[in-house]
Order: structure tokens, then C-alpha cells, then sequence
């Protein structure tokens, strides 16, 4: 990679977003605006992880809200039930998302297309229906509280701190996210994506760099999870609902397919826009959904992609 | 040495038998090239050879060691490496990004690595754009390197396929139709870029259409029609032998022939 190009990809992006990270808050009216970010950030992070199998690999999941919730239950029930705590919870949630995603990720990899969007479904609608089922343990539809994160007898609080750490975080998958697209590992599954037949027969070991990919996307996922659970204070099966699947797959097409900074972009619009449109009342939802689809026909590769595709239209 | 045969090699599609008893025996170093009418059995002969199918009866050996059923990457990790009839380009990478996968079998960071992108990284993301670079000057798009791969006409996408089977470094490499749909100039470069893949030392099967191109270029011709082996031996022997005119031809068409060379 030349030096120009090197700067422009490997160090811009991750530049760019660390200062308008600690640039932002000095235009925040209130802790509000904190909570929003901090909010941005932690779905930036599962959305991140997200688009690395899907717009990167190529391979769809529509049941990824089932390892925010795998993550979320984790810093719920480690610290409540068996006094564990939650910062090591917050690791074994996402040590339990990876083994959860090697075993059922090894089946349903198999699958194409489609047929891989509803077998990834069932997965999601399994943990939700899980997570409902075991009130004993999770306090059924109505969920349960979340003790609050204590780090070296220092208790973690406020929306500010939240933003700090969620911002970090993200910045730190950003990064990861970056280096694995230009690894060895990141091209073979850029070509699982094109042509999965052409992959194989020059030697990459399809299935398994799939795996490999989806534990790694379950792990944004479940770390994401984890902190949407302690930021909150509570949590409910809903985190690990259909409906919010889907709104992670919204977030990476908005945003752009194998753009980490789209990821970024579609979970802050995705985010901040039903806020900002409560104002609107009751036709809130029907503009949000007005929105997406003009942002769809108008962008269609996605935000990031398709403006950096008008950029590079004029430069020349 | 015998680099690839097949040993009564089978498959059957619902009843229709693609491939059926054929036996082929590649020597090292040579162009041995499969022929034969549409619908013969080539390509589906290539994917069981690559792994892409399992046969259904029949063996395969790769070098002299049982190759039958194997996946076709660990067949990749064992030096056989091909090109596909309808490309299989990886369009949303550039050209020398396509040759950098086929470099996937020699490259040996892991994925901790990757993700932290440590300095074995960097130096192996070098070394393999080296090799990658050293592929497609064999092919002559050296100078195209940088370009998006979906860029490229057609001919050039048909050698960046050969660069990027190249950049395995294989003992075999299957060619299917690399000259299909390609002009004259473009058949002319596909024929020299083969010479000098067989110069090194690696062993090439193709299958091919454009017969001016296989009478020149084989040392063995192997003929298939309805998935049976119909003849082989030298262009000359294959080029006059009455089966191979008839299936190729018909039976009123090498009449007519027969007619026209008298």
C-alpha cells in the first residue's frame, strides 16, 4: 500500500472520528446529549461487528440482537445471581456469545443467501424466547435490573462517563475492525463474498474463515450488549428481539455495506432521528420509515459509500 | 510421472451421466487438452478433478496420492489450482488484491495478528503482493495492478483468473475455455502466456473450444462426447481420427466433409 493511500484508509478514518468524539461534547446542551452518544456508540459497536460478516463477508444475520442479548443478560444475571463481578461478566458474556456462535455458527454457516437469513432468524427468536421463558433466572418479559459497573471500588455512573466509554470502545473495534480488512484474513473474505467457488479453489478454507468472522461479530455484539445493559440499569428481552436485529441490518445498509465508518453513521442516524422526530408526535414512525427509503433511493450503496463515491466523482 | 489420472471416474446428474468411466493420465510438464461437442462432460470432468463435485464412482490421483473426494482447498493446498469457464472475479477488489487470495495458502499470520495487525502483518501483506506482482507480469498486466478489477475488459479478466491460479503456486493448473469469447489478438496472448507457464515446469489441462489454439498448443487430446471417452492422442492422431470428425460434425456434416476434403 503506498504512503498516501495508507494514510487515507488506515489512519483518516480512525482520526476523523476520535475528534469529532472529544470535539462533540463541547456543543452538548445538556447530559442528555451525553446519553444519545453514548447510545450512538455502543450500536456503532455491535453494528461495526455486523457489517464485518455482512458487508464485508458477505454473509447475512438476522438474528444478531440475539448476542446483544446473550451479552446484556450477562452483566444482568453474573453480578445478581451468583455475585460475580460485572466487569468479569461482561468477559464471559462475551466469551459465551464466541462459543455460542462457534456451535451454532458451524450448521447454519453452510447455508446461502435466504436460507441463511431465516436460519440466523430462528437463532435470534430462540435466545428472545429463551430470555422470556426463564423468569426465574431473568425475570421473564419484564426483565430485571442491572447492578451498576464497579471498577477498582469505583462505581461507574452518568451518561458523561458512559460516553467516554462507549466512544473508546468504539474507536478501539474501529481500528480492529480496519486492520483485519487489510490482513490476509480480510481478503479471503472479501473473495468469500464474490465468489465463494473461486475462494475454495485457491486454497481458503471457506468455512472456516466464515467462523471465524461470526464469532467475531457475535463478540462486537455481545460487548455492545453488555454495556447497553449497564448504561441502562435494565434490561429486557427486547434486546434480543426480532425488531432490533433488524434495526442493526438497517444500520449497516444505511450507513454502507463494509464501511466500519458507515457503521458508524447508520447507528447515529438511526439513533438520533427517532429522537429528534418526536416532536412530530404520531407521525414519528411514519417519517422515520420516509426517511429511510428516500436515503435508500438516493443513496443506495449507503451514506458513507455513495457521498465518498461523489467525492471521488469530483475530484477528478 | 503421472501428475493427475482418474480411474474410471463417474458422476451421474438425475440419471444423466455427465462423466462416465473416463480415465486420463497426465504426464508432468505437458498440455493435455479435453475436447469435445457442448454438453460432453468437460467442465463437470474439471470440477470433480478440483473438488468441486465428488464423483459418484472412480478415483483420482494427484501426483501418485489418492486425491478422491477431497475439498477443493486442501486440493488447492496440494498444487492443483484452476481457472472457471464463466469468471469467477472478485469485483469488489482490486487486481492485484484478486492475486494477493491466490498467495492465501502460503500466507501464515493468524487471526489475533490480523486483527492487531502486527508487524508479521505488514511484512507478509508485502511479501505477498511481491509474488502477486510477479504472477500478473507472467500474465502481462502488471501495469494494471492498481486498477479495480471490474475495470478490465474481458480478455484481462481472463488472464488476471490465470495469474491468480498462478499465485498458488501449483503443480496443475486446470484452464477451462480461457480463450472462449476472447478476439484473436486476445487467443494469441492466452497461447503464449500458456508456452511459458509449461516453461517453468507446471503441468496444464485445458479445455478448449477455439481448435486452432488446442492443435497447436497440446501434446495429448483427449476427446469427449455424451461423458465417454471418444479418443485421444497427439492433435494429428485426433485430428484424423472419422469418431472425432462425426461428433464434432454429425454424421450428414462428415459426409460433407468427407466430400469437401476430396
Amino acid at each position: 500500500m503506498s504512503l498516501r493511500s495508507w494514510l487515507e484508509i488506515r489512519l483518516l478514518p480512525p482520526m476523523v472520528v476520535a475528534a469529532v468524539f472529544i470535539c462533540v461534547p463541547w456543543f452538548f446542551p445538556s447530559a442528555y446529549y451525553y446519553r444519545i452518544g453514548a447510545l450512538v456508540f455502543i450500536f456503532a459497536l455491535a453494528v461495526a461487528g455486523l457489517n464485518l460478516l455482512m458487508g464485508f463477508a458477505g454473509q447475512v444475520s438476522l438474528g444478531h440482537a440475539g448476542f446483544l442479548g446473550i451479552g446484556a443478560y450477562s452483566v444482568a444475571i453474573g453480578p445478581a445471581h451468583f455475585g460475580v463481578p460485572s466487569w468479569l461478566c461482561l468477559f464471559a458474556g462475551a466469551a459465551l456469545s464466541a462459543a455460542v456462535a462457534f456451535v451454532v455458527g458451524r450448521p447454519i454457516l453452510r447455508l446461502k443467501g435466504h436460507y441463511l437469513a431465516v436460519a440466523t432468524l430462528g437463532f435470534g427468536l430462540l435466545v428472545a424466547i429463551v430470555l422470556t421463558n426463564e423468569a426465574g433466572l431473568t425475570g421473564g418479559p419484564d426483565g430485571m435490573t442491572v447492578p451498576r459497573l464497579t471498577l477498582l471500588g469505583w462505581g461507574v455512573r452518568g451518561s458523561d462517563v458512559w460516553y467516554w466509554i462507549a466512544g473508546t470502545t468504539f474507536l478501539g473495534g474501529f481500528v480492529l475492525a480496519l486492520n483485519l480488512m487489510e490482513s490476509p484474513t480480510g481478503r479471503a473474505l472479501q473473495a468469500i463474498h464474490d465468489s465463494e467457488v473461486a475462494a475454495l479453489t485457491l486454497g481458503v478454507d471457506v468455512a472456516r474463515k466464515k467462523l471465524t468472522i461470526f464469532i467475531i461479530s457475535a463478540v462486537y455484539a455481545s460487548v455492545a450488549g453488555s454495556y447497553l445493559a449497564l448504561f441502562n440499569g435494565h434490561i429486557t428481552p427486547d434486546a434480543a428481539g426480532f425488531l432490533r436485529s433488524i434495526e442493526l441490518v438497517a444500520m449497516v445498509v444505511l450507513g454502507g455495506m463494509g464501511s466500519i465508518l458507515g457503521s458508524l453513521v447508520g447507528a447515529g442516524l438511526l439513533v438520533v432521528l427517532p429522537q429528534a422526530l418526536t416532536i412530530f408526535h404520531e407521525y414519528e414512525q411514519a417519517l422515520l420509515g420516509l426517511i429511510l427509503i428516500v436515503f435508500m433511493i438516493f443513496l443506495r450503496r449507503g451514506i458513507v459509500p455513495s457521498v465518498a463515491a461523489i467525492f471521488a466523482g469530483w475530484r477528478k | 510421472m503421472m501428475i493427475l489420472e482418474t480411474d474410471r471416474l463417474s458422476i451421474a446428474f438425475g440419471g444423466v451421466r455427465a462423466v462416465d468411466d473416463v480415465n486420463i493420465a497426465v504426464e508432468a510438464g505437458q498440455v493435455f487438452s479435453i475436447i469435445g461437442p457442448n454438453g460432453s462432460g468437460k467442465t463437470t470432468l474439471f470440477n470433480l478433478v478440483s473438488g468441486i463435485y465428488t464423483p459418484n464412482n472412480g478415483s483420482i490421483k494427484l501426483a501418485g496420492k489418492s486425491a478422491t473426494g477431497l475439498a477443493p482447498d486442501e486440493l488447492a493446498r496440494r498444487g492443483l489450482s484452476r481457472t472457471f469457464q464463466n469468471l469467477q472475479i472478485f469485483y469488489r477488489m482490486s487486481v492485484l488484491e484478486n492475486v494477493m487470495v491466490g498467495r492465501h495458502r502460503h500466507e501464515r499470520t493468524g487471526i489475533l495478528a490480523d486483527l492487531l495487525y502486527l508487524p508479521s502483518v505488514a511484512q507478509q501483506n508485502e511479501t505477498s503482493a511481491k509474488a502477486a506482482r510477479t504472477a500478473l507480469a507472467r500474465v502481462g498486466l502488471a501495469d494494471l495492478a492498481n486498477r479495480a478489477a471490474s475495470s478490465l475488459s474481458y480478455g484481462a479478466l481472463k488472464r488476471l483468473e490465470i495469474a491468480r491460479a498462478l499465485a498458488t503456486e501449483p503443480i496443475l493448473l486446470l484452464l477451462d475455455e480461457p480463450a472462449a469469447g476472447c478476439n484473436p489478438v486476445e487467443t494469441q496472448e492466452i497461447d503464449t502466456v500458456i508456452r511459458s507457464i509449461v516453461k517453468e515446469g507446471i503441468t496444464v489441462v485445458l479445455v478448449e473450444h477455439d481448435m486452432r489454439l488446442v492443435m497447436n498448443i497440446s501434446d495429448r487430446i483427449h476427446v469427449l462426447a455424451s461423458g465417454r471417452t471418444l479418443a485421444e492422442g497427439t492433435p494429428e492422431q485426433v485430428r484424423s481420427n472419422p469418431a472425432v470428425i462425426q461428433a464434432y460434425l454429425g454424421i450428414h456434416g462428415s459426409q460433407e466433409a468427407a466430400r469437401a476434403f476430396d
